[in-house]
């Protein structure tokens, strides 16, 4: 290992991308188009692309390209872009440490620990799957427990054959393609359970994913049971009441030898909180203003690091975004940078969970601002209106919002000048 | 003699739920919102197809899966015989994004192509 270097002997990077999946290399792309000159891009894993290499089925890019396009083909136009504007990139090397004065620490096995100040840091480290330790299930801990991302990584990247009689937990969409996927290698899945009384992934993942193999999806039902010692040998599932408990007297038991889980995503966010830059206890991420800037000038947040994307073609919109804003607070001087923003917090109510950005600055914002949400429920014929005080802005009928689809309202520069925050932004679902 | 099927509009998050009937030519689809629906359910019953993507083994190559996938649609019910074909092939680094892998997949029309690259590992 190399000589550990003292803080004063610290490289300076412009801006400084950390992680290197569709988000990290969209912010890239977007950053130097807008004139940033000294860019890295710092990947833990051997290549770029993040999670989309493992997702190699088709779906991706129909927003941004007018095609179907699989994961990793997805990606290599991205990658594609990052080495034709000659952008430097680091591989197999993973960010430590970052602080709120944007000082990092890198390390790789080849070289070593390095320190870098940044003028401007983009967060873009993705999510992760939530552990099956989140999940209350009893029983024993015998091989053949997945989660489905790591099932996915298994076949797709490193080629094996993860089962042969499988029970899927959680009808998000990677338990959805991995049905579909081990059904095709040759598998039988025998069933997918979801706790829920909706599944929480696309509808055109449950038809082309369970329909088209006959696979059936088991509403409001749950793992009660796992059985096998040293290899999972069955998978008991009952039905859930409103409570969300097992109804005694539903227990199916199915044989089997895997159990996937797809139980939702976590933003990883280690680095974040180290610079203690203000959360947001719904989405998991950082709470940020409309630049994506968080709590801490010249850190900006984009991708699934700051809250989960169901389209990847949102990922990448939202990321050249932010990489645009850490294009330019990186050019600016200390006098530029607004020091205390007179952002105004975006309130929700009616079923809407979140919106990002959190706050918004009415003096700095661009001319159109897009805030991206969730629902709470599944709602028909409702609609999405904006409020500024008591005054409607906006309202938009909609016929139906799910919490799997990701919602979106526009604001506009001229309808929130001179907006306070005793006035209020609201963004609401009503009748 | 009528056959009826009950299918979920794909093409927006509303996931209509179509009822398409089908008597000797004529197909009537109802339970559409749109006419979206109505195409997608008549092509569910008369033409079903699908993109199929997988993977295959790749010697030589800085990864050991090489993904893939149908360079177009192919029938749904041809599914299963195009992933034996896929199951046999093997292939050796380096590798384009387009190249083709498998030429008129079982006789599908369409060919298998490489969905990345994958460069040669420098031994
Ligand atoms: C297992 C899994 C499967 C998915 N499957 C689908 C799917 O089938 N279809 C779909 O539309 N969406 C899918 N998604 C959602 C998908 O993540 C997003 O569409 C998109 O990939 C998010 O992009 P991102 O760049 O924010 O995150 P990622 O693609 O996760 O990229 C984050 C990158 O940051 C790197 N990184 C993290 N921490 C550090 C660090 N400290 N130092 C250096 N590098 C770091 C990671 O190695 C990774 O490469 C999936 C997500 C997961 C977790
Ligand atoms: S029929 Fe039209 S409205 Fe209904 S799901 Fe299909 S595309 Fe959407």
């Amino acid at each position: 290992m190399s000589r550990t270097s003292s803080p004063e002997a610290a490289e300076h990077v412009g801006v400084l991308i950390i992680g290197g999946g569709p988000a990290g290399l969209a912010a890239a792309v977007a950053a130097r188009k807008a004139g940033a000159q000294d860019l890295l891009i710092v990947e833990r894993d051997r290549m770029l692309g993040g999670i989309l290499n493992q997702c190699i089925h088709n779906g991706f890019g129909l927003h941004t390209f007018k095609e179907e396009l699989t994961g990793p083909e997805y990606a290599s136009r991205f990658i594609s872009q990052v080495k034709e504007l000659d952008i430097p990139y680091l591989l197999n090397t993973m960010v430590l440490n970052l602080d709120r004065d944007r000082n990092v620490t890198l390390m790789s096995r080849k070289d070593g620990i390095r320190r870098v100040k940044a003028d401007a840091v983009i967060l873009a480290m993705g999510c992760r799957e939530r552990p099956r330790g989140a999940l209350s299930i009893p029983g024993f801990r015998p091989a053949g427990i997945y989660t489905a991302g790591t099932a996915q990584r298994l076949m797709n990247i490193e080629g094996y054959q993860v089962g042969r009689r499988v029970v899927i937990l959680g009808s998000g969409d990677i338990g959805l393609i991995m049905a579909r996927r081990m059904t095709l290698e040759g598998a039988k899945v025998l069933t997918v359970a979801e706790l829920m009384p909706y599944s929480g992934g696309l509808k055109r993942n449950i038809v082309q994913c369970l329909n088209d193999y006959d696979i059936p999806l088991q509403l409001s039902h749950t793992v009660v049971d796992i059985h096998g010692k040293d290899r999972v040998s069955g998978v008991t599932i009952a039905q859930v009441d409103e409570r969300r408990s097992p109804i005694p007297g539903t227990e199916v038991t199915y044989d089997c030898d895997t159990l996937l889980l797809s139980c939702g995503l976590l933003p990883e966010n280690e680095l974040t909180r180290m610079t203690g830059a203000e959360m947001s206890s719904v989405t998991g991420g950082a709470s940020v203003d409309e630049s994506l800037q968080t709590s801490i000038p010249g850190v900006f947040a984009c991708g699934n690091v700051l809250h989960v994307h169901d389209l990847v073609d949102y990922v990448s919109e939202e990321a050249s975004h932010a990489g645009e804003s850490a294009a330019l607070y990186a050019a600016s001087s200390e006098g530029e940078r607004r020091a205390d923003a007179e952002a105004v917090e975006i309130a929700v109510a009616g079923g809407v969970r979140y919106t990002v950005p959190q706050r918004i600055d009415p003096v700095r914002m661009p001319d159109k601002v897009t805030v991206r949400f969730r629902v709470a429920d599944v709602y028909r014929d409702k609609t999405i209106a904006v409020y500024r005080g008591e005054k409607r802005l906006s309202a938009r009928k909609t016929r139906v919002l799910a919490p799997g689809e990701m919602e979106q309202v526009i604001l506009k520069k001229e309808e929130l000048s001179g907006l306070t925050a005793a006035e209020g932004l609201r963004v609401v679902i009503e009748d | 003699m009528s056959e009826t099927r009950e299918l979920t509009c794909i093409n927006c998050p509303l996931g209509c739920a179509l009822t398409v009937t089908i008597r000797g030519q004529e197909i009537t689809v109802t339970g559409n919102t749109c006419p979206r629906g109505e195409a997608y359910g008549k092509k569910e019953v008369t033409d079903p197809t699908r993109i199929v993507t997988s993977t295959v083994p790749v010697e030589g190559g800085d990864i050991a899966r090489l993904p893939v996938k149908t360079a177009s649609d192919i029938p749904k019910d041809k599914i299963f015989s195009v992933m034996e074909e896929i199951h046999a092939a093997r292939v050796k680094a380096p590798v384009r994004i387009g190249d083709v892998v498998i030429r008129n997949v079982a006789g599908t029309g369409a060919d298998i192509v490489a969905a990345r690259n994958v460069n040669e590992i420098a031994v």
